[in-house]
């Protein structure tokens, strides 16, 4: 490896680190009642969906290695279990991993 | 300096039924497994989930490490992917915030912001009275935090064990459960739009920027679901 994983370490905690720290700053001025703040909210909660949808459609890691279809499947039928058990959230998240595990060695 | 009563009651957050306690742990017994074989030691590998936490980061991270990537490189793509703590950050933070708390106290316990103690505070915060909030805040990362670092160390120590079909199974898990979370807070027309509108633009942009989807596609689409909700009264 061509660089120092420590160092590669530091950076990578610093780079996340920055985010957090600037979030600090800012919220010092805002109000929980303001019109911005319930901008940062759907801020919030739409770039964690961008994030995701990422991750599902153009995975990193392991993910790479299943077909789309797949993946897009196993998201679907967890998200329909989550549903009809009235919002639970250990069967689909416990499902999800045995469901992939089977079909990428099956398929 | 810290409430102990409330940091104790956000401690054991972590046990409640909605608790993204099972999606964080799956997920980082794969990063521990990930880190041993890109030839990490077990401190460098607890060192990095302690410092950073984050796992979209560890992950960018580690892949940059494969591909060889400069130091630059891996400072700036991280940076990329983890911004939208900044947008967390904001949305928090304001609810948390009492004139008896040092304001030292509040760089360090941002470094708990991540989605799954995030989340816990956004749906308890409510039932804490607004001076000991931080402190429930700083119990509920430390338990994250915990389970986070247990579990990196756990799946260093089993990863000879899991194969190709287990990684991809515990890879998914936590995809799962935060979509799950997403589909439960699409409550108002702002948040269902926040939500789809993320989702899908997150997607198009990245055929114009992969970098750089993730924010672009969730600052226009935050911001579209901001003003159509508020037009339509949320």
């Amino acid at each position: 490896m061509a660089i120092n994983i420590f160092l590669a370490i530091l950076v990578t905690s610093l780079a996340t680190y920055i985010s957090r720290f600037l979030g600090v700053i800012t919220s010092k001025k805002i109000k929980e009642t303001s019109k911005i703040f319930k901008w940062f909210n759907c801020l919030a909660y739409s770039t964690l969906s961008a994030l995701l949808a990422r991750i599902i459609i153009f995975p990193a890691g392991a993910l790479v290695e299943v077909d789309y279809f797949i993946r897009f499947i196993v998201v679907f039928i967890c998200l329909v279990v989550f549903l009809i058990s009235k919002r639970n959230f250990v069967y689909p998240t416990v499902l999800s991993a045995l469901l992939l595990a089977f079909l990428s060695s099956n398929l | 300096m810290i409430n102990t009563k409330y940091f104790i009651k956000g401690f054991f957050c972590i046990k409640s039924a909605n608790s993204p306690a099972i999606a964080l742990f799956a997920s980082f017994i794969a990063i521990g497994a990930l880190f041993k074989s890109i030839g990490f030691s077990i401190q460098e590998s607890i060192f990095s989930t302690l410092l950073t936490y984050a796992l979209p980061g560890s992950l960018i991270m580690a892949e940059s490490l494969i591909l060889g990537a400069s130091l630059l490189n891996i400072f700036l793509a991280v940076w990329l992917v983890n911004a939208r703590l900044y947008p967390m950050t904001v949305s928090l933070f304001p609810l948390l915030t009492h004139k008896s708390q040092p304001r030292l106290k509040y760089y360090l316990a941002c470094h708990f912001i991540a989605v799954s103690a995030w989340l816990i505070m956004k749906e308890n915060y409510k039932s804490v009275k607004r001076k000991y909030r931080l402190d429930f805040w700083i119990g509920v990362g430390v338990a994250n935090l915990s389970v986070a670092v247990l579990a990196t160390a756990l799946g260093f120590f089993i990863a000879d064990y899991l194969n190709k079909d287990m990684m991809i199974g515990l890879a998914i898990v936590n995809p799962v459960y935060f979509t799950c979370v997403m589909v439960g807070a699409m409550k108002t027309i702002q948040m269902c739009l926040a939500v789809i509108l993320g989702s899908i633009l997150g997607i198009l942009f990245y055929f114009i920027s992969p970098e750089w989807c993730i924010l672009l596609g969730g600052l226009t689409a935050g911001t579209l679901a901001f003003f159509i909700g508020e037009l339509h009264g949320n």
